[in-house]
């Protein structure tokens, strides 16, 4: 019944054809940059009285010259985004908005300059790359001891194809909702890019972990591997689907309750999670089995 | 059994440990007890001002930079305590090679005053009248600037009761205000602030005579608050170097405070979801993750609140993901133990074939995922680092409790069938 490995061209497909249409949506579409990565300004703010984002817009185009991008967000209340603004113009702007709306209560305002915003951008390409590596390097380290007949630097490989292809999904999928419904990138989806990261790659050890237990059982025999890791495969897939439920249950839990702001961070996230557990089953095992060493079955 | 009774021990101590823990974190009940310290929330909780300011070291020797941005921050600081700021925090931090200065403002209203006062120098200067053509006076500076001046006081008036602002000048600022007095007797002597004066009439005062050790006052140009305000701003100093402000952050407190209740409400829910999970599919097993989840929570929280560590939004999310990874110890492990007894071995030798079998994944999935947090905390700014240090907390803590907590309440409470 769990023949993954019989399978494994159906399951390697699907996900290559995900991660392709990842990649070309990421390089086609591109990423739309928040603020805190190129510098800029956003503004949340609302007025006593009832306005529209026309008359925002016009206001700031009667008195400024430009129209800015203006949202309205969950809660009634407007985003305005602009350039960077220093706090004199962030005075006018209250001055005028003030005049036509009454006084803005403002949730909040950030400004930032671009030269943070580009360093930014640089730590955390950094740090992204980093975290895969290192990973990677741990895995490959952890699972020394079973070099037979799969190379220990093959299981920290195969972990960082799973790592991109749990991270490339999701940055695809961001890719989308930002060019279709103006989701930004900004620190936070880095932030979830690596908590997926360090989080999809435990379902994988978990399924690594028993492999290499029965590798080491029946060392000097003769196995069949695609049945052992058939086998590991099904005496794991319990505890992997429970333990990323427990998060997947905090996770839908700050979705339907939480804070609004972290609304797409913990999204990311969720689909992270849930695609982790796929790849750990589905795609980290049938690789092991491709990229297995000469003459094992 | 003195085996037994140690573990029955360290059992009841440490759920004492976690109920005091949990009453410690829990901060209405705790507070009204004790008064002893509150959660700090950060800025994107209780609402304020978070501002970024880049140093300008251009004009300074670079052995000296140290010491200027020291300085800058003392400066600065001491405005910033001018407006009354429940802790104002003021730290520099290096980046690229640029020098920062942050300014943390918690429940501030008015952020654009605070930013004018932080920002301002107040540029003072006296000039003394070269020539006049026509009706335009030729002013030049004098060299006497608000550098010199030691201290200032209000004052007012004794006739007209208007405010007054007293200068002292230091030692050297003395000698300046001597010689160009000394030189401009029966002379107009303007002062210039931030470049400016209104009218030859208000801001230049005749020079009487030579005026010896460096006294001098201001005079029928402020309202008492403006008065007040210039005095403070010279109390705490010039800024020593230019700054400019790069990145500007203000969070409305009713923002913050909803973003918090949801939060806790949301972890609540998320919590009781993992509890009836854990007792339905793995009934008895599942009671004592229950049992240790708690412990956890309280354990962990205590330890946040006294190491302190800054509560964010972020801090509270990474906080709230540890929970539901918390329990995946245990799952790992009761899983092992029920395959353990499907192969025959009696209960108790299956909880520590258990224990023993899933250690291997346990270790290296936690190390994974404190491998991220390290990098998310040394390669981003202060908002993540909150994130990262409540997951790599939780994380190590959760090892404690999935392991320790949970193998010491199988051990007491599981009686060998004899």
């Amino acid at each position: 019944m769990w023949n993954v490995i019989g399978k494994r061209k159906i399951f390697l497909g699907t996900s290559g054809t995900f991660m392709l249409a990842s990649l070309v949506l990421i390089l086609v579409l591109g990423f739309r940059p928040g603020i805190d990565l190129t510098g800029g300004t956003s503004w949340q703010l609302s007025f006593p009285e009832e306005t529209g984002l026309e008359e925002i817009k016009n206001v700031f185009q009667k008195e400024t010259g430009f129209i800015p991008s203006v949202k309205k967000a969950g809660d009634g209340s407007f985003i305005i985004r602009l350039p960077e603004t220093g706090e004199e113009l962030h005075q006018n702007y209250i001055g005028f908005l003030e005049k036509e709306f009454g006084t803005p209560v403002e949730l909040n305002f950030s400004s930032i300059g671009p030269t943070v915003g580009r360093e930014l951008r640089a730590r955390a390409i950094w740090a992204v790359v980093l975290v895969l590596l290192s990973i990677s390097f741990y895995v490959a380290f952890a699972f020394r001891k079973v070099s037979e007949p799969v190379k220990s630097w093959k299981y920290g490989g195969i972990a960082l194809i799973t790592l991109l292809h749990d991270a490339g999904i999701p940055a695809g999928l961001l890719a989308l909702l930002g060019h279709f419904k103006g989701i930004e990138i900004d620190t936070n989806f880095i932030v979830a890019l690596l908590v997926i990261v360090g989080f999809s790659v435990h379902d994988t050890i978990v399924v690594f972990d028993r492999i290499r237990e029965n590798l080491i059982l029946h060392r000097g025999k003769r196995i069949v591997l695609a049945d052992l890791i058939n086998e590991s495969i099904r005496s794991t897939i319990a505890r992997s689907i429970n333990t990323s439920l427990t998060l997947v249950f905090i996770l839908l839990a700050l979705i339907f309750f939480g804070p609004p702001s972290i609304f797409y961070f913990v999204l990311t996230i969720l689909v992270g999670t849930v695609i982790g557990t796929y790849s750990s089953i589905f795609v980290a095992s049938p690789l092991l089995y491709v990229l297995r060493g000469k003459g094992v079955d | 059994m003195r085996n037994r009774k140690r573990l029955v021990f360290f059992l009841v101590f440490l759920i004492a440990v976690s109920i005091v823990a949990g009453l410690f974190a829990y901060e209405p009940l705790f507070k009204k007890w004790t008064g002893f310290r509150s959660w700090q929330l950060g800025l994107d909780l209780a609402g304020g001002s978070f501002l970024i300011y880049e140093i300008d070291l251009n004009g300074v020797a670079p052995v000296d930079r140290d010491s200027v941005v020291k300085g800058l921050r003392d400066v600065v600081e001491r405005r910033v305590n001018l407006f009354g700021v429940r802790e104002p925090k003021v730290y520099t931090e290096e980046s690229a090679g640029a020098n920062r200065l942050v300014v943390e403002l918690a429940g501030i209203s008015d952020v654009g005053e605070a930013i004018a006062q932080i920002g301002e120098t107040p540029f003072l200067e006296f000039r003394e009248i070269v020539s006049v053509e026509g009706d335009m006076a030729v002013f030049s500076p004098t060299g006497l600037t608000g550098r010199y001046v030691k201290g200032a006081q209000l004052g007012f008036d004794q006739i007209t009761r208007e405010a007054q602002v007293y200068l002292e000048f230091n030692d050297e600022g003395a000698g300046i205000f001597e010689e160009v007095t000394g030189r401009n007797i029966g002379q107009p002597l303007c002062i210039f602030l931030d470049g400016e004066i209104r009218s030859m009439e208000e801001d230049c005062p005749t020079v009487q005579a030579q005026i010896s050790g460096g006294k001098a006052q201001i005079t029928g140009r402020f309202s008492v608050d403006e008065a007040r305000a210039i005095v403070e701003r010279f109390n705490a100093g010039a800024l020593p170097a230019p700054i400019k402000l790069i990145n500007q952050q203000t969070i409305g407190a009713d923002f913050g405070k909803d973003a918090l209740t949801s939060s806790v409400f949301a972890g609540a829910v998320g919590t009781a979801v993992i509890i009836l999970f854990m007792l339905i599919y793995y009934r008895r097993f599942g009671l004592f993750a229950v049992v240790a989840l708690l412990m956890y929570i309280a354990l962990t929280l205590a330890v946040f609140k006294i190491i302190p560590i800054t509560l964010t939004l972020a801090g509270v999310a990474g906080f709230l993901l540890s929970v539901g990874m918390a329990v995946d110890a245990n799952i790992l492990v009761f899983e092992r133990t029920k395959e353990e007894i499907k192969k025959g071995l009696n209960r108790l030798s299956a909880i520590e074939e258990g224990f023993r079998r899933a250690w291997p994944s346990i270790r290296d999935s936690n190390i994974t995922t404190m491998i991220s947090s390290i990098v998310l905390y040394y390669f981003t700014s202060s908002f993540v680092q909150g994130f990262a240090l409540a997951l790599f907390i939780g994380v190590v803590m959760s090892m404690f409790s999935a392991i320790t907590v949970t193998r010491t309440l199988l051990r007491v409470f599981t009686v060998p069938k004899t």
